[in-house]
């Protein structure tokens, strides 16, 4: 049995469908994490984990127990539901060790033994007597999460947890909080809109769009096997080039002939792309390798340097448009022709449609 | 020319100091049940249990509408009369237990819109963080959010107390002995009107502008 599982679930505000039937499942101790655009609904689906939300269709059950259903709710306060906010919610009159003890039962010794161990398992030990606003940004995280992990809760919820950070503690504070996560074993669900954190942190993401998980799948299935344009696009760059397939799980594109290991397949589960079928190929930026010694020229329209490499968008005689990440010691000016060649390790597909 | 004569001040010291207790035991009176009283007409507004919202919202409009010497003059003359005819006696020298209920109720009106505010102060996700502990909505709203509420409230608490303090001078419409009264008697006796009240209208400057400062004084440090 699935420690989280939701089935159908719905959730309108007036006439407008925020989250439109949503089900998955998450097991005992992984880390999951939802993904998707601002406003695709996966905040509102947190809450309506969380408890502050009913919902209009489907159910929601948390270690076998039925926490969610249409007209009922068990109340947030009794899920055991941990949660670490936005803007971390820390309770600015209380300190540090109390905001930590504030959703703890015991009382005495072995009270203040739990919060001595949260403070230790974030790496605040001996900050306790200090209030909130005495810490940094990434301090006052870790304290929320310290508050959540507390009370030994069945289920932690994270709702961009690192949005108010700088771009470095952000990834090291991923990193950090994964590791706290693990090491308490303890299921959590994070929602962000910034695909590196949901990489960083996760075990399992579900990529949501218009209030619909659109995959669900590990990052690395996520980048290589992407379920849909949607996906392909969202996660990673890349873009899409044309092509027609050939006999033999064969290609053909502007750029040459692409050869798959295994037949072509549609990657929006239209299954088998046969002979003389139209096709878009999702290229990512390290397919496109930088080749002097190739007889396939682009023209350099862009660059974005960053530092080890840099990202090149090149035009292809027809007009069409591809990215190509070069170590950066290979220094083009704009305008300049340079030599590419194809090096794809999993051919993405998908069948074109006549509009697109 | 007016001359002025002060003599009539000193003698009258102990009746000023009997009627300045007066006037803060109605001040603090006051400022206790209307902060209580008070807070629980806020929390019943923001509840989502629509009857309770309404009554505490006619409540508080109900006696922020009528001005406050009315107030004072119905719990004198039609309330005891309308107690009077349900008990059927004599209930004696009303008028301090008058004052002390009619600015209670009263109060509470104003403090009660202070502390709604002061609620609505404190971010949702401080409620949302409360519940997610395991907390009942009860105990968020009495160990979360009144606290931080409260904290934000102390200058324009302590503002309405000045304004209280003053206020209270009012009761002299139902002959109540408090400062003002107090000083308007003797002054009224000894034919020294002009000088008592001055005094005493110094009196309540010092005492209010030392307050005020205070106030201001914290207000610095609380908002940082």
């Amino acid at each position: 049995m699935a420690h989280l599982e939701l089935a159908d679930v719905m959730q309108r505000y007036g006439a407008h469908t925020v989250v439109d039937g949503i089900g998955f499942h998450i097991e005992a101790g992984v880390i999951a994490c939802l993904l998707g655009p601002s406003g695709c609904g996966k905040t509102t689906l947190l809450r309506c984990i969380a408890g502050f939300e009913d919902i209009a269709a489907g159910s929601i059950a948390l270690d076998g127990e039925l926490v969610s259903r249409p007209g009922f709710k068990l109340a947030p306060e009794q899920r055991r539901i941990g949660m670490v906010f936005q803007d971390y919610a820390l309770f600015p009159h209380l300190t540090v060790a109390d905001n930590i003890a504030f959703g703890l039962k015991t009382k005495g010794g072995e009270r203040q033994q739990r919060v001595a161990a949260m403070l230790d398992l974030v790496g605040l030990s001996g900050q306790g007597e200090k209030y909130p606003h005495e810490l940094s940004g990434g301090q006052q995280q870790r304290v929320a999460l310290a508050r959540a992990l507390a009370p030994a809760p069945r289920l932690v919820l994270l709702d961009e947890p690192f949005s108010n950070l700088d771009v470095d503690l952000r990834e090291r504070l991923s990193l950090e909080v994964r590791e706290i996560l693990k090491k308490a074993g303890t299921t959590a669900i994070l929602v962000t809109h910034d695909q590196h954190e949901a990489f960083a942190m996760a075990d399992e993401i579900g990529v949501m769009h218009e209030g619909r998980i659109q995959q669900w799948d590990t990052p690395y299935n996520l980048y290589h096997q992407p379920a849909n344009r949607f996906v392909a696009d969202f996660v990673g760059q890349g873009v899409f080039v044309p092509g027609t397939v050939l006999a033999g799980n064969r290609v053909q594109m502007e750029l040459g002939i692409l050869e798959s290991g295994v037949p072509v397949e549609c990657s929006a589960g239209c299954g088998i792309c046969g002979k003389g079928c139209g096709v878009d190929i999702l290229l990512r930026p390290d397919d496109v390798v930088h080749d002097d010694k190739s007889p396939l020229q682009a023209a350099v329209e862009h660059k974005a340097f960053r530092g080890a490499d840099i990202l090149y968008t090149l035009r292809l005689e027809s007009g069409a448009r591809v990215l190509s990440l070069v170590p950066s010691h290979h220094n083009h000016a704009l305008g300049e022709k340079i030599g590419i060649r194809l090096d794809v390790d999993h051919v993405v597909a998908f069948k074109r449609t006549p509009a697109a | 020319m007016y001359e002025f004569d002060w003599s009539s001040i000193p003698g009258a010291l102990p009746l000023l100091g009997k009627g300045l207790l007066v006037t803060l035991e109605v001040t603090l009176t006051a400022i206790v049940v209307g902060i209580g009283w008070g807070t629980l007409l806020a929390v019943a507004r923001l509840s989502s249990n629509r009857l309770l919202s309404f009554l505490a919202a006619g409540y508080v409009n109900l006696f922020r509408s009528v001005p406050l010497v009315m107030v004072i003059l119905w719990f004198y003359l039609i309330v005891p009369q309308a107690l009077k005819g349900l008990f059927g006696q004599d209930i004696g020298d009303i008028r301090l237990v008058s004052a002390l209920v009619a600015f209670a109720l009263f109060e509470a009106a104003y403090y009660s819109e202070i502390i709604r505010a002061g609620i609505q102060s404190v971010p949702k996700g401080q409620v949302a963080a409360g519940l997610a502990l395991g907390l009942t909505p009860g105990q968020t709203m009495r160990l979360v959010v009144l606290p931080q509420a409260f904290r934000n409230m102390i200058p324009l608490l302590l503002t309405q107390a000045i304004i209280l303090f003053q206020d209270t001078s009012l009761v002299y419409v139902i002959g109540l002995s408090d400062f003002f009264g107090t000083a308007y008697k003797v002054g009224d006796r000894d034919g020294r009107l002009v000088e008592l009240l001055l005094f005493a209208g110094a009196a309540y400057f010092v005492i209010c502008f030392t307050v005020s400062r205070l106030v201001k004084h914290l207000q610095a440090r609380f908002i940082k």
